[in-house]
């Protein structure tokens, strides 16, 4: 029951990362473009309007996946938390000044640059910076004997595999920001024509760039996967090919903004898929040179009753949770118009 | 010099600042939504333009205080991680959990019904609209509920058990855990707090548009619903501040013998005020009931409880220097928290009485003044009460408390993060003071700002002459912006 436990628990956290990841990668992906995609107040009222009523909600993700790891692999949150320290920092300051910026801008026209601002390094520096920690817990980090943290504090996070990481994740906000704009803006507005522009050759360098991580990654750890799961990485590989074409294709020659966009959300859940695929049972890979061994679901999980309770939360929580979603995009559908851009 | 490298003393006043900034808006918000939600349903019942204007305007200071809590509180989530990673392996069975559910259960409530609050008043029901006001509030003392689950665990530690190896507290009784003795007492007490300070906010706008002159009718209606909030939040804390006291006296006789500056065993007397000699190890106060706090704790004069000497000599309590023990702060920072209860409880009955024999506090220069000024009680009562309860808790991050489970306690300098150096801290530390004073400038402006607005009937308020401004640009450059709405 606490192998099963484990199991279960080593994969409810990439679901709530790729909840994360699918659901905040829009609307952080929106707050980069938002500078170069918006050319005047008007058109940056749309932008904050499509994303105004749900990006809460889908910051949320982020909590429960680190609230999640913290009850379930202890060691895996104090390791990751602490030795990305001054990361996770930047991370946390942009997630700060860009929850307030909606509500200051709308309610200080003073400020406004100020708070446009905010909005875009708030969004760039988790856009960023969660491509460069995936990279790393993949990659591996130098640890001690109890798991901390043994390499040089911030820099010695950045390599060129962890910087292909973080441009990857970048990529991929920005074209889900892309596709989620050209759902929302005004049909036939030039708001919407730039969003759709962007957002092939954003796809585009988001699959060559997945191309070129893939095969780094398999020159650097092919030979630790767990041999069992190969057949499911290989589908979810094809999948996240498959699915970035399939998004350029209806957005393209279908013009069907909706389908693009899902189709943009289904890659992102199958490259998660396919991390979790790859790195089972390891939550941080240790470099070679550590000399504590790497983070697992055998070193890490939580007692098997404080795993129990736990499902016994999330089974109670997540029907709930979806349903709030439900509510909250399905009030919000559609595309904004001149009524919605009143506020309260 | 030493104290600029020490890790564990710059993680205590990071964790401390950040915790204050955070707790100076989690208030406004929990003690506002339930302004906010009352405002709401008068306004589902009457469909007046002037409780719109009324509801309008709660919304918008209620949201712009909302997002700055939830971005403070993002950081106290992370923090355990980043700066206490080794207090995190050691709870992380117990602790995590009540994390983990508060995200789930509360802050997804909150976030999205906040989301229908903002910019669904033209796209839901008005039931849907008033419900949802009320949807936020419960989601707020939701979360409230679990973050003092596990808050209070820390404080009295229950069902769970050391591990074979020692180091980690295992769960044991989930149950337990979560209802683990100081949790009832210490929740009614916070958010009655938390719903003090609202009333006392409604109170100061309120009497502000008394002293200036404006929103006579709007200014009087707040007043009417802040005086009646005021006076039953006021009245219940006798009885939750009590028994946040007894569940003190019962568990965490350090905190009570630092609360009450004993050294050495005694009958605890009542002090009004007084300085803690941390040299001499003497109260130095003007007068004292004898045997009053005796009498508070168990009904009669003579109870003798240990005082810190005494327990530094216990096996329990033996990790503590009693020389570096905060008492002085931890004695003025409770006894200035029950001086402020008595300025709130005269306030709530000064302006219940005047508010309800005729609406005379219209004319009451000084009581709309005493409005005005309200706030600053509840305020100084809220921080100075937990630096009570978390200074009252040091040396330890989790508390050994007298119920407590054997072995499952944790000094606050072994909860570190090893992997974190001094130099990150000051970095991070200047960083927070230069990011969070940046926020509550921008805060105050934008506060300072509907208030000066006021609730103005009809959409004409700033926000909808602003994005209507924007509406034709928009318009303008999507030439169908009217077609877009599917």
């Amino acid at each position: 029951m606490f192998e099963f436990l484990s199991v279960l628990w080593f994969f409810l956290i990439f679901v709530l990362i790729a909840g994360y990841f699918v659901l905040d990668g829009f609307d952080l992906g929106v707050g980069v473009l938002s500078p170069f995609i918006a050319r005047n107040d008007g058109e940056r009222a749309v932008l904050r309007r499509a994303i105004g009523p749900v990006w809460d909600g889908n910051e949320v993700w982020l909590l429960t996946a680190g609230g999640a790891l913290f009850a379930a692999f202890p060691n895996a949150y104090a390791t990751t938390f602490s030795g990305f320290y001054l990361a996770v920092m930047l991370v946390l300051f942009g997630l700060i000044v860009r929850a307030v910026s909606f509500e200051f801008r709308a309610g200080d026209p003073g400020w406004a640059k100020l708070w446009d601002g905010c909005f875009f390094i708030g969004s760039l520096l988790p856009a960023l910076l969660l491509g460069v920690a995936v990279g790393n817990i993949f990659a591996g980090i130098p640890m001690d004997a109890i798991g901390d943290y043994a390499g040089v504090p911030l820099l010695g996070l950045v390599t060129p595999f962890t910087l292909l990481t973080g441009l990857l994740g970048l990529a991929m906000f920005l074209a889900a920001g892309a596709a989620w704009t050209a759902l929302k803006a005004p049909l036939g507005s030039e708001l919407r024509a730039r969003a759709v522009r962007l957002r092939v050759p954003l796809q585009v360098i988001a699959l060559a760039l997945f191309a070129v991580v893939s095969v780094y990654a398999l020159a650097i750890v092919g030979t630790e996967m767990d041999p069992a799961l190969s057949v499911l990485r290989w589908l979810f590989a094809a999948l996240v090919v498959v699915g970035l074409a399939a998004s350029v294709a209806v957005g393209r020659f279908r013009d069907d903004d909706l389908k693009a966009f899902l189709a943009q959300s289904a890659v992102m859940v199958a490259l998660v898929a396919l991390l979790a695929c790859s790195m089972f049972p390891v939550l941080v890979n240790a470099t070679p040179d550590s000399v504590g061994p790497a983070i697992t679901i055998f070193n890490a999980a939580s007692s098997e009753l404080s795993l129990t309770w736990m499902s016994i939360i999330l089974c109670i929580g997540l029907p709930l949770v979806l349903a709030y979603h439900v509510i909250i995009y399905r009030t919000f559908r559609g595309r904004v118009n001149s009524e919605d851009l009143t506020h309260y | 010099m030493e104290a600029f490298a020490d890790v564990a003393l710059l993680s205590r006043i990071q964790f401390a600042l950040t915790v204050a900034y955070h707790f100076l808006f989690v208030p406004l918000s929990i003690g506002l939504g339930l302004i906010l939600a009352i405002n709401e349903t008068r306004y589902y019942r009457t469909r007046k333009p002037e409780d719109a204007a009324a509801t309008k305007f709660w919304v918008k200071v209620f949201t712009a205080t909302f997002a700055i809590g939830v971005a403070t509180g993002i950081t106290m989530e992370f923090s355990f991680g980043t700066n206490w990673a080794n207090y995190s392996r050691f709870v992380g069975d117990i602790f995590g959990a009540p994390l983990a559910a508060e995200a789930l259960f509360a802050f997804f409530l909150e976030s999205v019904f906040l989301g229908v609050l903002l910019f669904g008043r033209k796209r839901v029901s008005p039931k849907f609209y008033m419900v949802s006001a009320w949807l936020v509030w419960a989601g707020s003392c939701l979360s409230a509920l679990w973050i003092l689950i596990a808050n209070s665990w820390m404080q009295t530690p229950a069902g769970g058990e050391l591990n074979a190896e020692g180091t980690e507290a295992v769960i044991t009784d989930f149950f337990a855990a979560a209802f683990n003795p100081s949790i009832f007492a210490r929740y009614t007490h916070t958010v009655d707090a938390l719903l003090i300070m609202g009333a006392f906010v409604a109170m100061a706008v309120a009497g502000w548009y008394m002293l200036k002159g404006r929103h006579a009718e709007f200014a009087m209606k707040t007043m009417r619903i802040a005086a009646v909030v005021g006076i039953v939040t006021s009245c219940a804390m006798i009885v939750f501040a009590h028994a946040s006291a007894v569940v003190v006296w019962e568990e965490q006789p350090t905190k009570l013998a630092m609360m009450e500056g004993m050294y050495d065993s005694e009958v605890p007397p009542l002090y009004a005020v007084g300085i803690v000699d941390e040299e001499t190890q003497e109260v130095i106060a003007p007068f004292a009931i004898p045997g009053g706090t005796s009498f508070l704790a168990t009904g009669n004069f003579e109870t003798e409880y240990p005082g810190l000497n005494e327990l530094a000599q216990t096996e329990e309590y033996g990790d503590m220097v009693v020389e570096d023990m905060p008492v002085n702060l931890v004695f003025q920072s409770y006894h200035l928290m029950v001086a402020m209860y008595g300025l709130i409880m005269l306030t709530s009955i000064l302006v219940l009485v005047f508010t309800f024999r005729g609406g005379r506090i219209a004319k009451m220069r000084w009581l709309q003044w005493a409005a005005v000024l309200s706030p600053i009680w509840p305020f100084i009562a809220i921080q100075t009460g937990w630096i009570t309860a978390e200074v009252g808790r040091q040396p330890w991050v989790v508390y050994p408390s007298v119920t407590g489970p054997e072995g499952v306690s944790l000094l606050t300098a072994d909860g570190i993060s090893m992997s974190v150096s001094a130099p990150e801290l000051w970095l991070t530390l200047a960083l927070f003071v230069l990011v969070y004073a940046v926020l509550l400038v921008g805060w105050a402006r934008v506060i300072g700002r509907f208030i000066k607005e006021g609730p103005v009937e009809g959409g004409d308020d700033v926000l909808d002459r602003q994005l209507d401004e924007a509406a034709p640009a928009a318009a303008a450059a999507g030439d169908a912006v009217e077609r877009g709405g599917e």
